[in-house]
């Protein structure tokens, strides 16, 4: 039903580049902007951490030296270990993948890209707000980058605190580094709460008609599930970091013992939204998996309404489950009992979800196309990381495992898998659509198997080096635990590789990939309303508003 | 027929306003840093004023394209959901002030922590007497928020712009009045917003309320002249409603800390 009187002609773009690409009103726009700024901090957040797995590779510090960084070792010259630069290291990878990575391209990019699209509405309910959240988004990265690059603790530059800022690190770390680094992760708050209700208004609003909330496809109800973690959790770390600032500069002492604060308070307001955060990053990834899945198997999703509720109770749970980061700070036992209780609770809906991606699978003709392949990816490796989650869900064993690379391990396989397969899933599925142009996929099928490979070979072993007990965030470990390191940073530099081979898929079907005829390059059960229009959409979509008979499919769910 | 659009949603013309406003808001705090560490607050005030004026010109472009006729029913409804949500996340907000200071009253950090919980208020610390001043701004916030009311039911109900004048102007008054009384009591508090867990919970908390009043104070007052102007019909006053909104948020967060960190916490 793509005919032109519905979705409107291609016509004439005139709007000249600086008003398409820096005023822009337009949703298609600003979540591509999105996905590019994104992938920007991704790259470089990247680094930092083959960075950290080269200086990892071998026992004691050959890179990350007083003397000067180095990217070749050298034996002849003294190396005095340069702690600091580490500590940087982690802090950036961590703040930039968890506030300028992840979510910007998944919510920000995927989401402001296709929720309207799926739901058949013309835009977002409130287009210049749109860009305000993007452009404060890029502010918020400059400001980080900036933190980066002026004097902090130790005399040199950067802040060595970790993402979460705990203090008492946080508030003695010196410099202006650290300040710059605290309000860009209050502007990059702004940022998410801004786009949070304009997806919450926009899906609540803008519903094409005859869309009733139990016909709204996945992605669209995880987007918005998504919105509301935001809207809910991001406030609350704005006023954690906000006391921290005012700790830091103007004398208060909200976390200072000595002046009657507690540095355990962060923890629990910091994890109050941190633990939201993580789900954060994930449900709308959840969401573009089951579309991919379901489109690849040739069947409609198995268990459409379990699946939308289960995203629900994910968030609702993720809410009150949040000192399962701090067993070890000192808690009653009543209240570990309880955490380690409602954090087990979490491991049915997400079951639910598993069980119903592999019983869409069940009895489907799958495709094996390069998205199908990252869904596969994610698949396996969320459920490791979920079944890890749960060993460390236990307060008694994350006695032995809390602070240790089986922690880092578990995170990774969740976020660094769990989530960047499901971006690239999303990726290669909809870049078609976004660019008009399709993927060699011989390409996409390498860059699969060397990242899977890359990424097992890399956070596997850290499973038996934090059973060993080595502790995570030191610079350098002792001979014992050679091994196992030196295999994960194998796997890091092929993971890399395949990142580098991604840019190089990336520029060659932006440039000379094949066009794509039509507005399906899948199958007919890539149902929902995007396949409706052209590869790529005209400028304005939906002038007309879609009717029920476009997306509103007997076999649907 | 395909080139135009069928459908009440408002689709905008391309803006330059986030761009400067999201300029603007890097420049002020990277100026407040600089501030802060002992460079002075020219790039602060430079910033500021960035992202005042992108306010102003904005919310202008906004009344513009509602009088031009943009702000179809369906429209109106979603800048209600934005607004409401909007005030949702400001709730969220104070929840951290207010998780921080029943936390230090409950769990007082004492010598023996956590064996032993200290006192509340901490030793040394001379609170105010809630039974007067902060009773009395109790009663002027919530006055107010009568006289808002008042204003909003001559427009629905009688579309009596005389009276929703009066209502605003009052509004306002009492508004500027309750910060200022408030300016007279913190400038007579026996403690410091620095060095003791009171100070900067009690300040944190009901500063962060204080500054919200002003942003409502500012917001009843650019409705007011928009009154003047003749904006606001019985049927479609968005602006208004979310001003009203708004007013009686801070209201409200007032009750909360009046009862809590003045009373209870006192």
């Amino acid at each position: 039903m793509a005919d032109a009187a519905i979705h409107g002609h291609e016509h004439e773009d005139n709007r000249g580049f600086f008003t398409r690409w820096f005023m822009s009103t337009n949703h298609k726009d600003i979540g591509i902007l999105y996905l590019w700024v994104a992938g920007v901090v991704g790259f470089i957040s990247v680094s930092f951490t083959v960075y950290m797995r080269l200086e990892l590779m071998h026992p004691g510090v050959q890179y990350m030296c007083l003397e000067g960084a180095r990217f070749i070792a050298n034996a002849a010259e003294p190396c005095t270990p340069n702690g600091h630069l580490w500590n940087v290291m982690i802090t950036y990878h961590g703040v930039l993948m968890m506030f300028f990575v992840v979510i910007p391209a998944l919510f920000g990019g995927f989401g402001n890209y296709f929720m309207p699209l799926q739901i058949g509405a013309p835009d977002m309910a409130f287009p210049r707000m749109n860009n305000l959240s993007f452009w404060m988004f890029v502010a918020g990265v400059s400001l980080g980058v900036a933190s980066l690059l002026t004097p902090g603790g130790n005399g040199q530059l950067g802040s060595g605190v970790g993402w979460v800022l705990y203090p008492p690190l946080s508030t003695s770390e010196g410099g202006m580094s650290m300040d710059l680094a605290i309000f860009a992760v209050h502007l990059s708050g702004a940022s998410s709460i801004l786009g949070a209700i304009n997806m919450i208004t926009t899906f609540l609003n803008m519903r094409a008609p005859g869309m009733t909330l139990h016909k709204v496809p996945l992605f669209a109800w995880s987007i918005f599930v998504t919105a509301w973690l935001i809207l809910l959790a991001l406030p609350v770390l704005a006023g954690a970091i906000t006391m921290l600032l005012t700790d830091r500069n103007f004398g208060t002492t909200f976390f200072q013992p000595e002046g009657g604060g507690d540095p355990i308070l962060y923890q629990h307001i910091l994890w109050f939204f941190g633990h939201p955060e993580v789900y954060i990053i994930i449900v709308p990834g959840f969401g573009i998996i089951s579309h991919v899945i379901a489109t690849f198997s040739r069947k409609p999703i198995f268990g459409y309404l379990p699946m939308v509720y289960a995203m629900v109770a994910i968030g609702a749970l993720g809410f009150v489950v949040w000192a399962h980061h701090m067993y070890t700070v000192g808690m009653s036992l009543t209240q570990q009992s309880y955490f380690m209780l409602a954090t087990m609770v979490i491991a049915v809906p997400t079951g639910v979800k598993i069980f119903s991606w592999i019983a869409t699978m069940w009895g489907g003709s799958i495709e094996f196309k390069t998205p199908m392949l990252w869904a596969f990816g994610f698949l396996f490796l969320f459920t490791v990381g979920g079944v890890t989650g749960i060993v460390l869900s236990q307060a008694g064993v994350d006695r032995a495992y809390h602070d240790t690379y089986y922690v880092v391990a578990h995170f990774h396989y969740v976020m660094s898998l769990g989530a960047v397969f499901a971006i690239f899933a999303g990726i290669y599925f909809y870049l078609p659509k976004m660019s008009g142009r399709m993927y060699p996929e011989w390409a996409g099928k390498v860059h699969f198997v060397a990242m899977f490979i890359g990424a097992n070979l890399t956070f596997f072993p850290q499973h038996f080096l934090g059973r060993q007990g080595m502790p995570r965030r030191y610079i350098d470990y002792p001979e014992a635990f050679a091994t196992w390191n030196l295999v994960s940073s194998i796997g890091a530099f092929l993971s890399f590789a395949s990142f580098l081979f991604f840019i190089g898929i990336l520029v060659y079907t932006l440039l000379r990939g094949a066009k794509v005829i039509g507005n399906n390059p899948w199958n007919e059960y890539a149902d929902t309303l995007e396949w409706t229009l052209p590869c790529p959409p005209p400028e304005h979509t939906f002038e007309q508003l879609p009717k029920q008979s476009d997306w509103d499919k007997v076999h649907a769910h | 027929m395909a080139h135009e659009k069928n459908h009440d949603y408002h689709i905008l013309n391309p803006s330059i306003w986030p761009l400067v406003g999201s300029g603007g808001a890097f420049a002020m705090l990277f100026g407040a840093v600089l501030w802060m560490h002992g460079s002075g607050p020219y790039l602060f005030l430079v910033g500021l004023a960035a992202v005042l004026y992108t306010m102003f010109a904005w919310w202008s472009e906004v009344v513009a394209e509602s009088s031009a006729g943009d702000h179809t029913p369906v429209v109106r409804i979603g800048l209600r959901y934005g607004f409401i949500m909007f005030i949702m996340s400001e709730v969220m907000f104070f929840a951290a002030w207010f998780w921080s200071f029943f936390k230090h009253a409950m769990y007082p950090m004492g010598p023996m922590s956590p064996a032993v919980d200290g006192v509340w208020p901490p030793a040394g610390i001379e609170t105010f007497d809630p039974w007067h001043l902060p009773l009395i701004n109790t009663l002027i916030l919530l006055c107010s928020g009568c006289a808002a009311t008042w204003a909003h039911h001559a427009l629905v109900h009688e579309n009596n712009r005389e009276d929703m004048k009066k209502g605003l102007i009052l509004a306002i008054a009492l508004g500027a009045l309750f910060t200022a009384f408030q300016i007279y009591e913190y400038s007579h508090a026996a403690f410091g917003f620095s060095g003791n867990i009171y100070g900067a919970n009690f300040f944190m908390a009901t500063g962060f309320h204080g500054f919200h009043v002003l942003i409502g104070t500012i917001f009843l007052f650019v409705c007011l002249m928009r009154v003047y102007r003749g904006h606001f019909t019985p049927e479609k006053h968005v602006g208004f409603e979310a001003a009203a909104w708004y007013w009686h948020f801070v209201d409200v967060v007032w009750l909360f800390l009046f009862f809590a960190v003045y009373i209870w916490g006192g």
